[in-house]
């Protein structure tokens, strides 16, 4: 897993993002960007810079599942790596999130814990 | 009906016994071929039927002023009279929650943000000055080499002094800025009991439209939301009692490896 990769963390509460990017740091992930919704999300995501995305659910303007919904339609974006971070907690959605091609699901709260085992999960199997 | 309201129920009980009787007295003067009065009878009944709307709409609206009105959550501006700012004024004090909840995680967060660097720091001396005081007990260190050790000491012991006082500092601060909940669960507290009040108002509207409904014969075309049941909804109250729901990480993790995940 390369340390130096560029992660885009995704949510509209600005304190949830610094929490998030501060676990990242701890982790040893220090280039993070923000953005607090979809449609802010997409065009960063679409310059092609980004390796690993982490997004919310529940967003005003364009949610979390969109932007997925949105990446994976995008032949330059299809096999970006996409953690789920989010508060929704109901079955048929993270089935949906799954169908969508979402490669981790994390619900709040979570622990630094969790959220290191997925991230390490996630590269793992892109790595092998 | 329900035995609830009481109140409620008395107008449209004792139209329903006036309905009852006129019904007879109806029946007895057709039966008797006195028309004119029948229709005296009927129009005493609409009369009857519209005042029984008047004082349930009437009940219902009083109730539901008297609930609005016992929302004192404004003790700073008691002069404040109008019912109706009572909700918009519920609306600014959870406004002034999200806001203060917001400040207090800033703050928690700069203050952590401020923190960690220090430890970090400290940690990472501490442990080069193990490997050199091991050294130093095994007698492995040359003169100029303790005598750098010595003065590298110094500054760490100066700057530990100082560094741990701003740590304790630091999170003695962020213990204070935990004081927000005090004051927004209070505000919160207000705020559910406003809801609450309302809600029960709003049952009993329901009822009463029923009757409502009831007494002018009204049939309604039912229409059913529909949700597409990915809609985000933000956290699930009641998750552990609720079975489309997950009830924390291993459940999500769980329902992905059910799907080959």
């Amino acid at each position: 897993m390369n340390k130096d990769m560029k992660i885009l963390v995704v949510d509209d509460f600005s304190t949830m993002r610094r929490i998030i990017k501060n676990l990242l740091r701890d982790l040893g992930f220090t280039n993070a960007d923000e953005a607090d919704d979809g449609s802010t999300a997409l065009p960063m995501l679409q310059t092609g810079k980004y390796d690993f995305l982490v997004t919310d659910w529940n967003m005003p303007g364009m949610t979390g599942i969109e932007l997925l919904q949105h990446v994976r339609a995008d032949d330059n974006l299809k096999t970006l790596p996409v953690l789920m971070v989010t508060a929704e907690a109901k079955r048929d959605q993270i089935v949906a999130a799954a169908q969508a091609g979402v490669n981790g699901y994390v619900v709040k709260p979570f622990t630094a814990a969790v959220l290191k085992e997925k991230i390490e999960k996630i590269f793992e199997r892109i790595d092998s | 009906m329900s035995n609830e309201q009481p109140k409620g129920d008395e107008p449209l009980a004792s139209f329903e016994g006036l309905l009852r009787e006129k019904a007879n007295r109806l029946k007895t003067l057709l039966d008797d071929g006195d028309v004119t009065s029948a229709f005296a009878v009927i129009s005493e009944l609409n009369e009857a039927r519209d005042r029984t709307l008047y004082q349930e709409v009437g009940h219902l609206t009083r109730t539901l002023h008297e609930s609005i009105r016992n929302f004192h959550i404004d003790s700073v501006n008691p002069s404040n009279k109008d019912d109706a700012s009572k909700i918009e004024d519920a609306s600014d004090r959870l406004a002034y929650v999200v806001d203060m909840t917001n400040k207090a995680a800033n703050k928690t967060l700069d203050l952590v943000e401020d923190t960690m660097p220090l430890t970090l720091k400290i940690n990472k001396e501490a442990t080069q000055f193990k490997s050199d005081w091991t050294r130093l007990q095994r007698k492995e260190m040359k003169p100029n080499e303790f005598r750098e050790l010595s003065d590298r000491m110094d500054v760490f012991l100066g700057e530990l002094s100082k560094n741990s006082d701003k740590v304790h500092k630091n999170l003695s601060e962020i213990l204070l800025a935990q004081d927000f909940q005090d004051l927004t669960g209070q505000v919160i507290n207000r705020v559910t009991t406003l809801v609450k009040d309302v809600e029960e108002n709003l049952v009993a509207l329901v009822r009463m439209a029923g009757k409502v409904d009831e007494i002018t014969g009204t049939i309604h075309d039912d229409v059913g939301q529909e949700t597409s049941g990915i809609e985000g909804e933000g956290p699930q109250m009641k998750a552990d009692q609720r079975e489309d729901v997950v009830s924390g990480q291993d459940d999500v993790d769980d329902l992905l490896s059910s799907l080959g995940f």
